[in-house]
């Protein structure tokens, strides 16, 4: 699914980390969940609606993209997209998460820039705003 | 500065783009002209820019655009530079776009990312730059209203004279171009800031959260073809022959073929530094099945032997020797023992150490040993390449392209006038992109296929095949007399295939009988820049050893070191001492005051604390360490930094914040081992780098406030928290650590 999104369809927002599963940085909503792209066959998507950091908010204006420019989260950038579909995910189930339950969701997601307390105060604070459902197929 | 002249943008390309609804067309010429796409449209600005100079372009609509000269690599350059041209131009930064430059030395200067020098090099260029504009500007409507020039004052982007006149920058821009550039400005004091020193939010922010493509690896043009490169299973091996006859039958294949990235002789600079020269090659249409068609490789690789390279460097040429050999660790770490017990370089000596150390009441020696690190960038290495006859275009993540271009235009035999390389946002560096080699790799396999390409590294080939920081060694000796009074300091440092010793820092020029030594093993594994080289050892050793000889005084730690730093600063011992005593003292100051050092309330707290200085900027951390489900976790720091004027106090506290999160990581996690050769960790699932749960709730960054001229912050926050975890972690578990990383070390002892 992740060289289909970045080679076929050229939706670069998703991004190539490791190819095993093990950074995050390749991060999709599939039915609204967190899944690794790198780790989803196409043929197991079927009719599923995929959602992808391009497809979050029509204006990049989902309570996460918010809150993440709001605490400047972002050095490199790079992992950000995965960390932000990991969290918009998290916040669809538990709209209310404690530390615990950000550390448990978030840890798939490496940031080697070493951004994990402002994900962290970005995604409470996108907690006390809500989360949207927008979802794109 | 260069002479003024009008330029044509791609404003019209841009709209008809965006009118499509951006994708491919956007992509084509993207990093040059989609940056401030969003909010030009906005700004509804016209056609003609008027360039002031490289850094500052302005509309006759207002518009301003600010060039970014740097390559940026989350260190946020693409804010904290414009923000010093802006501050003197006069403009309201809500108006300003900034825009990542072409590689243009003549015009926009030295344009590297690194030795966290960015901020610190063009600190005088960019606000004379932004100084100049303005008074041109100031000039153009001087003599469009006929009043002196000196009665033209300016606001946020306007211009005004008493009479009531008043115009736009925008309005005069045109004909400010067109005037001589003004020498010799002055500039404004720091108490009349107003956007400098002020938080200002990522400009690329917006673009970021929205998936937008910025990196190297989202670059794309029409009929781009991909590349990957199969290199050899160990450092020290070569290709001996191979058979492609799978790999070519496979799906989207175009060609497999094998290039010399470096001719035999090739004259290499610094940082032309690559891991293998005889390259393997597979060309294909999609990553997907380049990947796969790779696998199906039948390769035969063969012992390297010897090999010789070509450096340049300051004084001439030199034939180096690369050993061959397949290199183990276990037997790597037996091999530095025994070299740290031969005779070694004097570095540096002061006084009379034999003696001292002859007449010890109590000599406190002690050996510290780091492993070879993996980069670990999140973005991979990777580069775009059209070569054609008779030019070429490159573009992805590098840190210097002034360093860089010469080995691509000696080895593409074009000249560097035909070659054009941009700067695309880089997913990470730590000095890893400073080493371009796969530019020129990406280059040549172009060359090759007549085609544009992208070249990519997979993980496992970023990892496996990198440009590490090497192993070091360093034995630290302390001599204390019967009152315990430090008489004597002895430092002895080794590494593959380098020392680390800065002979002239901390505590030199503090100890009366100083003595620094270095040794270095050759080796076929390549090192370069790792955040803060060098540094990013010592700081740990040494910190780690003050602490235990604090302990054998019977001294606070901080105390210990502020009464060194007073000697220091009072009575120096020697020459070239590279620190100022007094702004290292105050970073200590400053992180006691803060963190309540040795106040009550903190009884919870395993404490620990390090200070370094290093890449011009001071910097001090108190870890506070409690046991969280069995294990030590860094739950809280406190980090006091001395970088002179903190131009963007938001980007700044964020660096420090993750520079202690890289510390924490690398310091418990860190290492890259070899097993014959080949690297023993491949991806995220063996090599273990810090992750949410494991990074501290809190990271509280102070700055001391000071008017001097601003220095670095990528590298100097990260050194000291290797020494700061470590003197925590003895508090902790009551044993000192003194080999990292330390996790594993910890793990034995349970």
């Amino acid at each position: 699914m992740l060289w289909v999104l970045r080679d076929h369809l050229d939706m670069p927002g998703t991004k190539y980390g490791c190819g095993i599963a093990q950074c995050g940085a390749c991060t999709v909503h599939l039915n609204g969940t967190a899944v690794r792209s790198c780790q989803l066959p196409i043929s197991a998507v079927g009719k599923e609606a995929i959602t992808t950091i391009e497809g979050l908010s029509a204006t990049g204006d989902h309570p996460v993209q918010k809150a993440w420019l709001e605490h400047d989260v972002a050095q490199c950038g790079y992992c950000q997209s995965g960390q932000m579909m990991s969290a918009a995910s998290l916040l669809k189930t538990n709209p209310k998460p404690t530390d615990e339950d950000i550390d448990l969701a978030m840890s798939g997601n490496i940031c080697r820039c070493g951004t994990y307390l402002r994900i962290k105060e970005a995604i409470k604070s996108a907690a006390k705003e809500g989360t949207s459902s927008s979802t794109r197929k | 500065m260069n002479t003024p002249k009008i330029t044509h943008n791609r404003r019209s390309f841009l709209k008809a783009s965006l009118l499509t609804g951006g994708g491919m067309m956007l992509s084509v010429s993207w990093l040059s002209s989609a940056k401030a796409a969003d909010k030009l449209q906005a700004l509804n600005v016209p056609e003609q820019w008027a360039q002031l100079n490289g850094y500052i372009h302005i509309t006759a609509g207002n518009g301003i655009k600010l060039i970014c000269p740097n390559p940026e690599f989350g260190q946020n350059v693409m804010t904290s530079l414009p923000m010093m041209v802006a501050e003197e131009l006069d403009v309201d930064w809500k108006n300003v776009v900034v825009e990542m430059g072409p590689h243009d030395n003549a015009k926009l200067g030295p344009q590297f990312t690194g030795g966290s020098n960015s901020v610190r090099m063009y600190w005088k260029p960019l606000r004379e730059a932004g100084a100049a504009a303005r008074q041109m500007l100031c000039e153009a409507a001087a003599q469009a209203w006929g009043v002196p020039v000196a009665e033209v004052t300016t606001k946020a982007g306007v211009l005004q004279h008493a009479s009531g006149k008043s115009a736009t920058y925008g309005e005069m821009a045109s004909k400010a171009a067109t005037l001589p550039v003004p020498k010799g400005m002055k500039l404004k004091d720091p108490k009349d800031f107003t956007i400098i020193r002020k938080p200002k939010k990522n400009v690329e922010g917006q673009k970021i959260v929205t998936g937008k493509p910025l990196f190297g690896l989202d670059y794309r043009v029409d009929g781009m073809l991909i590349a990957m490169i199969q290199h050899p299973p160990a450092f020290g091996m070569k290709l001996k022959s191979f058979d492609a006859s799978q790999t070519i039958k496979m799906p989207g294949i175009k060609d497999v073929f094998t290039l010399k990235l470096y001719e035999d002789g090739f004259e290499q600079a610094g940082f032309d530094t690559r891991t293998f020269n005889d390259l393997l090659v597979v060309v294909g249409k999609t990553t997907w099945e380049v990947m796969n068609a790779r696998k199906k490789l039948k390769v035969e690789w063969e012992p390297a032997g010897d090999t010789k390279d070509t450096m340049m460097g300051r004084n001439g040429k030199r034939e180096v020797t690369v050993p061959g050999g397949l290199e183990t660790t276990t037997a790597q770490l037996e091999k530095m023992a025994e070299w740290a017990k031969k005779p070694a370089q004097q570095l540096r000596k002061d006084g009379d150490p034999e003696t001292a150390f002859k007449n010890a009441a109590q000599i406190i020696e002690r050996t510290y040993n780091a492993p070879f690190l993996a980069h670990n960038t999140m973005e991979p290495m990777n580069f775009f390449a059209h070569v054609t006859p008779e030019k070429a275009l490159v573009a992805g993540p590098l840190q210097a392209p002034g360093w860089a271009e010469p080995a691509l235009s000696k080895r593409l035999g074009l000249p560097a006038d035909k070659i054009e390389i941009q700067m695309t946002r880089m997913g990470g560096g730590f000095g890893r992109r400073a080493y371009c080699h796969y530019m020129t790799e990406a280059a040549l396999i172009s060359q090759k296929v007549k085609a544009p390409v992208k070249l990519i590294y997979s993980r496992e080939d970023d990892m496996t095949y990198g440009i590490y920081r090497p192993m070091y060694t360093a034995t630290y000796r302390a001599a204390l007399d019967a009152n315990k009074n430090l008489i004597g300091f002895h430092v002895k440092g080794g590494g593959i295939p380098e020392h680390a010793i800065h002979a002239n820092r901390f505590p030199a020029g503090a100890v009366d009988n100083y003595l620094a030594e270095g040794w270095e093993i050759p080796s076929n594994i390549t090192i370069g820049a790792f955040r803060a080289p060098r540094s990013n050892f010592n700081a740990a050793a040494e910190q780690s050893f003050l602490d235990e000889v604090a302990e054998a005084m019977g001294k606070d730690p901080i105390e210990f070191r502020l009464e060194l730093l007073k000697r220091a600063k009072e009575n120096p011992v020697g020459k070239n001492n590279e620190y100022d005593a007094d702004r290292y003292a105050g970073v200590l100051n400053l992180v006691r005051d803060k963190s309540g050092w040795n106040k009550p309330g903190n009884e919870k707290y395993h404490r620990g604390v390090a200070a370094y200085f290093c890449h011009n900027s001071y910097a001090a951390h108190v870890v506070d360490m409690v046991t969280k489900e069995g294990s030590p976790y860094v739950e809280r720091v406190f980090s006091a930094m001395d970088c002179g004027i903190v131009v963007n106090p938001e980007s700044a506290t964020n660096m420090v914040q993750g520079a202690v999160v890289d510390g924490i990581g690398n310091a418990f996690y860190g290492a890259l081992t070899h097993k014959n050769g080949a690297a023993e960790q491949s991806n995220f699932n063996n090599y273990r780098l810090i992750r949410h749960n494991e990074a501290p709730k809190k990271i509280e960054v102070h700055f001391v406030e000071n008017d001097l001229d601003p220095t670095g912050l990528g590298e100097p926050p990260f050194p000291p928290v290797f020494g700061a975890v470590a003197n925590a972690l003895y508090k902790t578990t009551g044993k000192r650590q003194y080999n990292q990383p330390f996790k594993p070390q910890l793990d034995k002892r349970i």
